[in-house]
């Protein structure tokens, strides 16, 4: 069973993936978070974190800057969709080579330099994109508004074939609109493409290097090996995953805004990238679906919504129960998520995916010492 | 000319700011090889010590308000004021200053506590792993501290006498329009004393001499019979009260709110990245020049030339430094580079 | 072969391909995108309750501003629904509410955080429209958040009555059909600072500007520029400081030798805070120049921001939209039912939340339906009274609320914690009335 040259197991893990994902609007639906803009951020931060996860994951270098290509890919979509036409196809291939390009400029410079070094020049870039798409560079961002689509924009190519404009511009692919369950199928294609090319790099002799690199890079040098174009490629890759994933937050609602590449979001990915586990395959999707969940959901708990969801117990136990959650949901989400990091690094340094092999080698195990109970008992 | 002396002492004021944050983050990374981002938070702690030293000064006879009749309101007067009269509002007026007595005892526990209750267990964990472990812990102490004194800054006003400005010009000669508030030239003074003492610590006592030893090659020192790790949690007390200091003596100047210390965090690393990692004269040096390139380049007339520089200008200087240095002005070599 | 993508009820937002080279368009319409003549977005009639949506920043910088916001909305939603004292629906004239819900149906409310950014506010309006089945969303407090939110709520289709929103842009180049501002904006300001600053300042004057380098900034900046030039003031200079730079000592020591006698804050929450501060610590509010005392303005106040400044807005000038210290009988049936509920008066932002959500189920009342379509259409050119203001209109061109406007000075000599405002003037709704024309933009239609 080799579909697209894998191994059995990742033919499975790739099935099982693109399922998850395609099925996400039933199997979220009882938590609530099957609707379609929270779906589309599932989606996109997903593809995010897999490609932050190739350069992080497997180089071991810690970008902290790569928001800005998150930025720059929606600026070039939403330019696109001003400029050429509203069909998110070369809107999307314009964003991520953009972002792609950056990449080589930007990981050129950094990649001179490693460890936190390396955190710092990235980080450095981020923000002066920030600060000068907030501000100077306002004619072309759009500042604090945010760049949007208007109607009496040039769209040369819709014009070209004829297409008119009516009302305020949606992206739509070939004729569909990008909104809603479509906007979700369509960002959750890109992702499972994204998926599967990184699980084809993480398997390829490409990947290898890339994981002795961050094994000892020194060594990988006195062999006579240049280490950098391999790091260059994987920034780039990943810059472009960015890039994509910019694009598709324009694509799925056409505004592009500044703070799209503050810090705050570079954190964002690195705590998505090891809350789910750094290195892993699948780690990087899981912390984007928790992070995003929290984002979300938690902070729309109120006292009244908390009071609803306790209605089931006592009334003396329902407002206890509501005076202990409450400083947690609500404007007091932060609060989960900062202890919820503390938690995971301190009890599981390999993020969820740990968590969940662990729980599944100790049950594989209890069940073996079950079976053959030991000398002692 | 008197537009550059002042752009001076602002940078070298700033710059006195930024050291004192830096020079405990890097003396953390220096002997604990710990990155510490909770850094931010402690510096929010010592301005919320001023803030807390006010609200206890400042504890109130509630007195019903008959001027509003909408609704039941009512007047505060200090108990202070109330008992002691003219010198329980002198006290009040001074408690900015008066707050680094229990800022000082304060910091210290806290930073014996956070290093003995979490950092300990990091020392052999991946930098990101610290990174991130400490981010969090910087989230719960904003939060904490958001829902007891809300998102909003704070007034924290200097005593009286040092509220207005000093008149540098009529002092050396020159223009009447060069002036300085008194509290930031306070402020410039007290950050030269704690580095100062910061150094003079390490440099002549014996405790200070094993600290340096011991960033230098932890391995022989320890082998050498001395409880470096000891000694190592109470240099992070030192770290938390530095910061503490610079963020209770910052507060009239920036009155203070929760998120005060995430504002200084990406700063401070910069600094201390460029100063060199683990450098404390490095972060110290940075610091100041950081502050007042930062200074320049907000000018009008710099900024005719370069629109936005002043956006921009630590972390273009930041990388100018990191490609042409590679490990800062001052730092040693293979530190925090795999 | 041509495929055509819209529908044919007038909902125009599609694209059509007019050429052949479409192929099979399937049209993707989930939830908010089915709309016909009948059917709207998150129609409640068949429901027990309405639900409206508010979104207001909960961590952040503006954190306290939006729980003052919830406050008024949690307060609104009461009086709606027949709890309390009723608040300013006693005297809110012409009113259509009974004190029964809106429409005879019970009304809840969803909240979200914002984070003061466009991204996460857009995220958690489109939960409250998808998920939640809110038929309008309401808060906010910077303007590139109602903006950003205001047009994602015309391509939903759901009302959007904007909160805190100061700048030109919100009712002018970004106005929107489905969204509507009580708030004042930078040009009123501007329009009622003029005459006071004259009357105060004499009409030789030097003004230094330092301004948050942002759109709303910038528009202030342009607005109060007209005004004082107008007066025959000189504009020294037009400083831009970053967003967020904590300490300003860099951008104030230049004014202290530029001969300027006036400096012009144009930065808000914790930059307002922050720049005026330090400009008086730089003891620029004792310096005399040109002969004259130098002053500071600071064109948009906030009482939750002057308690932030503390000593430092004694003397200053500035405007707001609204104050607690008002003696009408709107605005005292409003604090007093927000005192006894909460124990301390109402800020603008709380005010400008609490009248919207009032006006909002007003409109519905009048109109007699939930849909959009016809709410707008009862909102607009509306005019009313009793809500702190005097008397108000909803002009039908750009969706702006034209009332009189509070030039306010801090208080030299407070009777209480909350009295930090002390109003100098209500300038005349005459007085800040503009075309609606000079700002541009367009509304767009009510699909």
């Amino acid at each position: 069973m080799k579909i697209f040259k894998l191994s059995r197991n990742d033919t499975i893990l790739m099935l099982g993936f693109a399922i998850a994902i395609l099925l996400m609007p039933i199997w979220l639906q009882p938590i609530g978070a099957a609707y379609p803009d929270l779906l589309q951020k599932f989606a996109i931060f997903g593809l995010f974190a897999i490609g932050f996860n190739i350069l992080f994951g497997l180089t071991g270098y810690l970008s902290f800057g790569h928001a800005v290509f998150l930025g720059i890919g929606s600026y070039t979509t939403v330019w696109t969709f001003k400029l050429l036409s509203m069909n998110v196809v070369p809107a999307v291939i314009f964003g991520t080579l953009l972002a792609g390009l950056f990449a080589v400029v930007i990981g050129y410079v950094s990649l001179r330099r490693t460890g936190i070094y390396f955190s710092i020049l990235t980080l450095a870039f981020a923000q002066m994109s920030y600060n000068l798409a907030y501000s100077v560079l306002t004619p072309i961002t759009n500042g604090e508004t945010g760049l949007r689509v208007l109607r009496d924009d040039p769209r040369v190519l819709d014009g070209l074939f004829g297409v008119v404009q009516e009302g305020s511009p949606v992206g739509n692919f070939f004729g569909i609109n990008m909104q809603g369950y479509p906007g979700f199928y369509f960002c959750a294609v890109v992702l499972i493409i994204g998926f599967f090319i990184s699980l084809r790099i993480f398997r390829s002799p490409f990947g290898l290097k890339l994981t002795a690199i961050k094994s000892n890079q020194n060594r990988m040098r006195y062999t006579g090996f240049n280490t950098r174009p391999y790091l260059l490629w994987a920034f780039v890759i990943s810059g472009m995953y960015a890039g994509m994933a910019g694009s598709l937050m324009a694509v799925t609602d056409p505004l592009a805004g500044a703070e799209r590449m503050q810090w705050t979001a570079s954190g964002e990915v690195v705590l998505m990238t090891i809350l789910g586990g750094v290195g892993t395959l699948i780690g990087p999707m899981l912390g984007a679906l928790l992070i995003k969940y929290f984002e979300n959901i938690f902070s729309a708990f109120n006292e009244s919504a908390l009071h609803d969801m306790f209605s089931f117990l006592p009334s003396l136990l329902e407002n206890l129960m509501v005076t202990v959650v409450h400083p947690f949901v609500g404007d007091g989400w932060h609060l989960t998520l900062g202890t919820l990091f503390m938690v995971i690094v301190i009890f599981l340094p390999g993020g969820l995916v740990e968590g969940v092999t662990r729980l599944f080698k100790r049950r594989k195990s209890d069940g073996v010492s079950a079976k053959n109970p030991g000398p002692e008992s | 000319m008197d537009a550059i002396l002042l752009q001076i002492l602002n940078g070298l004021d700033k710059g006195g700011a930024y050291a004192l944050i830096a020079l405990g983050l890097t003396l953390v990374f220096g002997t604990l090889g710990v990155v510490n981002f909770a850094h931010g938070a402690l510096f929010m702690l010592g301005a919320f010590c001023a803030v807390t030293f006010q609200k206890i000064m400042t504890f109130s006879k509630q007195v019903k308000d008959e001027s509003i009749t909408f609704f039941d309101a009512y007047k505060e007067i200090p108990y202070l004021e109330i008992w002691f009269g003219e010198t329980g509002t002198m006290l009040i007026d001074w408690v900015v200053p008066l707050s680094i007595l229990l800022a000082i005892p304060v910091m210290l526990l806290i930073g014996l506590i956070m290093e003995r209750g979490l950092i300990q267990y990091f020392y052999k964990r991946s930098h990101a792993e610290q990174i991130l472990v400490t981010f969090g812990l910087a989230i719960v102490i904003q939060e904490i501290i958001k829902s007891f004194f809300g998102a909003n800054p704070i007034p924290t006003p200097a005593p009286e006498i040092v509220a207005g400005s000093a008149n540098i010009g009529a002092l050396f000669g020159l223009s009447d329009s060069v002036v300085y508030p008194y509290w930031r030239l306070i402020y410039l003074a007290f950050a030269f004393v704690v580095i100062g003492a910061v150094f003079a610590f390490l440099q002549f006592t014996t405790f200070g001499m094993v600290v340096r030893a011991g960033m230098a090659d932890r391995e022989t020192v320890s082998l050498l019979g001395i409880n470096v790790e000891r000694r190592f949690t109470i240099v992070f007390g030192i770290a938390a009260v530095v910061a503490g200091l610079a963020g209770v003596m910052y507060t009239p100047i920036l009155p203070p709110d929760y998120h005060i210390g995430m504002d200084f965090l990406v700063l401070s690393f910069v600094v201390v990245v460029v100063g060199g990692m683990g450098s404390l004269a490095g972060a110290v040096a940075a610091g100041f020049l950081l502050g007042i390139l930062q200074s320049f380049a907000s000018m009008n007339e710099i900024k005719a030339i370069f629109p936005g520089i002043d956006q921009i200008i630590i972390y273009l200087v930041a990388v100018v430094i990191l490609l042409t240095r590679p490990r800062g002005l001052l730092g040693r070599k293979g530190v925090m580079e795999d | 072969m041509s495929i055509k993508v819209s529908q044919p009820n007038g909902w125009t937002r599609r694209s059509v391909l007019k050429t052949g080279l479409g192929t099979a368009a399937m049209a993707g319409a989930p939830m908010f995108f089915v709309r016909n003549a009948h059917a709207f977005t998150n129609d409640p009639s068949n429901g027990s309750s309405v639900i409206l949506g508010f979104n207001v920043p909960q961590t952040g910088a503006y954190a306290d501003e939006g729980a003052d916001e919830l406050r008024a909305y949690q307060l609104a939603v009461k009086h709606l629904n027949g709890e309390g004292d009723g608040g300013m629906m006693n005297t809110m004239k012409p009113s259509s509410l009974k004190g029964n819900g809106i429409l005879g149906k019970k009304v809840e409310y969803v909240t979200g955080d914002t984070q003061t950014k466009s991204d996460a506010a857009r995220a958690s309006a489109k939960r409250m429209i998808e998920k939640d089945g809110a038929i309008m969303i309401t808060g906010g407090s910077s303007s590139g958040v109602a903006v950003a939110v205001q047009s994602l709520c015309q391509e939903a289709g759901v009302v959007f009555m904007a909160g805190l929103t100061h700048s030109n842009d919100t009712t002018g180049k970004d106005k929107r059909k489905y969204g509507f501002r009580h708030f004042f904006n930078a040009y009123m300001s501007g329009a009622a600072l003029g005459p006071v600053l004259e009357k105060e300042f004499g009409n030789d004057r030097q003004a230094y500007h330092l301004t948050a380098d942002y759109t709303w900034g910038w528009t202030q900046e342009e607005s109060i520029k007209n005004t004082t030039e107008g007066l025959g003031w000189k504009t020294n200079a037009a400083v831009r400081t970053p967003l967020g730079a904590g300490d300003f000592s860099q951008y104030i020591t230049p004014v202290l030798n530029s001969g300027a006698d006036v400096l012009i804050l144009n930065h808000y929450g914790k930059d307002m805070i922050n720049s005026l501060t330090q400009s008086v610590q730089f003891g620029l509010r004792d310096k005399q120049v040109n002969d004259k005392d130098f002053k500071i303005v600071v064109p948009l106040f906030s009482r939750l921001m002057a308690q932030g400044a503390g000593e430092n807005i004694k003397g200053i000038f500035g405007t707001t939209n609204w104050n607690w210290s008002l003696t009408d009988e709107g605005s005292q049936a409003f604090v007093k039912s927000f005192g006894a509920e909460y124990g301390f008066p109402p800020s603008q932002a709380a005010h400008t939340c609490y009248v919207q959500t009032l006006l909002y189920a007003n409109a519905i009342e009048v109109a007699g339906t939930f849909n959009p379509c016809g709410v707008i259409e009862a909102l607009e050119g509306f005019k009313f009274d009793g809500m702190g203001n005097g008397a108000t209109e909803y002009r039908a061109e750009d969706h702006q609320c034209f009332k009189d406007v509070l030039v306010v000075r801090g208080n030299e000599n407070p009777s209480s914690q909350f009295d930090l405002l002390e109003v100098v003037q209500q300038v005349p709704r005459s007085q800040v009335e503009y075309d609606a024309a000079i700002f541009g933009g367009e509304l767009g239609a009510c699909a």
